[in-house]
């Protein structure tokens, strides 16, 4: 069971890299840390700060690009290109086939963090000349922008399982946006009350919360993150994310492929 | 094919357990972040910069910042904390990426002018966002009516106060009260009737029902202290002509100083005490009142948006 999940992992993961638009991203990716480095230049002392807020930023929405893009086609494609029928026909199973998809596509952009990740730091060597302590910081906003990566290729696949591309794209970029203002909106929840209250509550609580995985501006200026935080925020993207994985596996499971 | 049953039951059960998972991280997600959205605020603090930012969806930004600060000013009020630092900061921003939001003018200024534990007691702060107000909505009435407010409460600058209704009273439809404030306010500037005055157009013109409630609560305490002012000098009155303090207030009435025993806003009888002081029943219930209260008393904790009564 775990190799055939293993295999297809590996197979989508060769498929991305061999993925032109991917290369292309990861390009102008490295190209934005290229920029940091000039605006980093021309700024008065927050050459560190540019080059972590604008090169962190660069890898979160490039990841988030390629997440999306990558992850709503992963089963709409095989079932264009009829490969998935041949892959059926053998003895995987359909959550097998998820599964397999996601940690590939989840492996691809752990491998293009690494390479983002090795151009901000080389950026921030280059503008400071040396590295701080508290750049260790940016360490943990990558790993937190590893795990908002996880959740949206997961939401990328549940949508793709029975939406078309552009739907599943619409849907999963649209839920990184109210995602990322997802303690607003239990804010605005608490305001409201009665029925409105339990609606708006729900509906916030349903909503990935990408705001608290996101400590750029606060590494930028160096200050350090919680233990707890990392913790917690572990347990709860991994929890997420196999949320959504659970239900892409349901409809996938139900859907009529013939 | 039919879909397997275990697995649809494997997966279903973890779907459910993974989503109570979800919302019991969430919630210790929050506990650890309180107040994580207001980080913006100390690390992008120039209100133009985050217009820029907004890339044209300023409006729904300043929804944004605007129930952000009324959170923060309602949490901290909670807590009964005394320092209000990103208030300020907070209404600011709301207000330039949304100048046009009256109600950010009106709370901002019940948020911002009153003496803690009420308010953040930055009354000049408050003007400045008034004066903001006023430049961007220069026929709101309720802007000038607010700065003059504030003036006359906080700052007992009762110039600038008969100023700002005066100009209030210029603008097109605007209350015909102000006109009348703005007349009164040299002859009346500092005493009860004025607070009273203020407070009952607060009263009758504002549709919100947290700022009722408040002003509801306002002039019920003007009338406490203005009843026991008035009970006090009785008393002292009784003593000196008898030398010795009223046993009860059947003493009073027994001298036809008084009818029938008084009571407080809430219906509660005043209380007579030995030394010849008047307390209030339940001044737990009679928030902002001065007097009345017994030695040492110590008020509760401010309530925040709370109903009209």
């Amino acid at each position: 069971m775990s190799g055939r999940i293993v295999h297809i992992a590996s197979n989508t993961f060769r498929e991305a890299v061999r993925d032109r638009v991917l290369y292309n991203l990861i390009a102008f990716a490295l190209l934005m840390s290229g920029a940091a480095i000039l605006v980093g230049q021309i700024s008065i002392e927050i050459e560190r700060l540019v080059v972590i807020n604008l090169g962190l930023s660069a890898v979160s929405l490039f990841g988030m690009v390629i997440a999306i893009f990558i992850g709503i086609g992963l089963v709409s494609k095989e079932i264009e290109k009829r490969t998935l029928y041949t892959v059926l026909s053998r003895p995987v199973r359909r959550w097998e086939f998820i599964v397999g998809k996601f940690f590939g596509l989840a492996g691809t952009l752990m491998v293009n963090a690494f390479f983002m990740a090795v151009g901000v730091f080389g950026a921030l060597l280059y503008v400071s000349r040396h590295f701080q302590r508290a750049d260790s910081w940016v360490l943990v906003a990558l790993y937190f922008i590893i795990l908002q990566f996880l959740i949206i290729t997961a939401l990328a696949l549940l949508f793709s399982s029975f939406s078309s591309p552009l739907l599943s794209a619409v849907f999963a970029f649209a839920l990184f946006v109210i995602g990322s203002f997802a303690e607003d909106l239990r804010g605005f929840a608490a305001l409201t009350h009665g029925v409105m209250r339990w609606l708006a509550t729900g509906a916030a609580y349903l909503v990935p919360n990408f705001s608290a995985l996101n400590v750029i501006s606060s590494v930028a200026h160096q200050q350090p993150v919680s233990g707890q935080l990392i913790w917690y925020n572990t347990i709860y993207a991994l929890i997420y994310a196999t949320m959504a994985l659970c239900g892409a596996v349901l409809i996938f499971e139900h859907r009529n492929l013939k | 094919m039919r879909p397997s049953r275990r697995i649809t039951i494997t997966f279903g059960s973890l779907l459910i357990l993974c989503m109570i998972g979800s919302v019991v991280f969430l919630r210790r997600l929050d506990r650890v972040r309180t107040g994580a959205t207001l980080e913006e605020v100390l690390y992008i603090s120039s209100p133009q910069v985050l217009k820029r930012m907004s890339l044209g969806y300023d409006g729904l930004l300043a929804d944004i910042y605007w129930t952000r600060a009324v959170q923060y000013f309602g949490g901290k009020l909670h807590k009964g904390e005394r320092r209000f630092d990103l208030l300020a900061p907070l209404l600011e921003i709301t207000t330039t990426l949304d100048p046009h939001l009256l109600v950010v003018y009106e709370y901002g200024a019940n948020f911002l002018a009153p003496p803690p534990p009420n308010g953040a007691g930055m009354p000049k702060r408050a003007i400045e966002l008034e004066e903001f107000g006023i430049r961007n909505n220069p026929n709101e009435w309720r802007l000038y009516y607010n700065e003059g407010f504030i003036d006359y409460m906080d700052l007992k600058d009762y110039a600038s106060a008969a100023e700002a209704f005066d100009r209030g009273s210029r603008v097109p439809n605007a209350h015909p009260y102000l006109k009348l404030l703005a007349g009164s306010m040299a002859e009346h500037a500092g005493d009860l009737r004025m607070a009273q005055m203020m407070w009952s157009m607060t009263f009758q013109t504002t549709r919100d029902r947290s700022i009722r409630a408040n002003a509801a609560a306002h002039l019920r305490a003007i009338l406490v202290d203005q009843d026991i002012t008035d009970l006090e000098a009785l008393v002292a009155r009784y003593r000196e002509q008898n030398g010795r303090p009223p046993a009860s207030f059947a003493d009073l009435e027994t001298a036809g100083m008084l009818r029938g025993t008084p009571i407080d806003p809430l219906g509660d009888p005043y209380k007579l005490m030995a030394d010849g002081r008047i307390e209030v029943r339940d001044p737990d219930h009679l928030p902002f009142i001065l007097k009345g209260t017994p030695p040492g008393y110590v008020a509760p904790l401010p309530k925040f948006l709370d109903s009209a009564k």
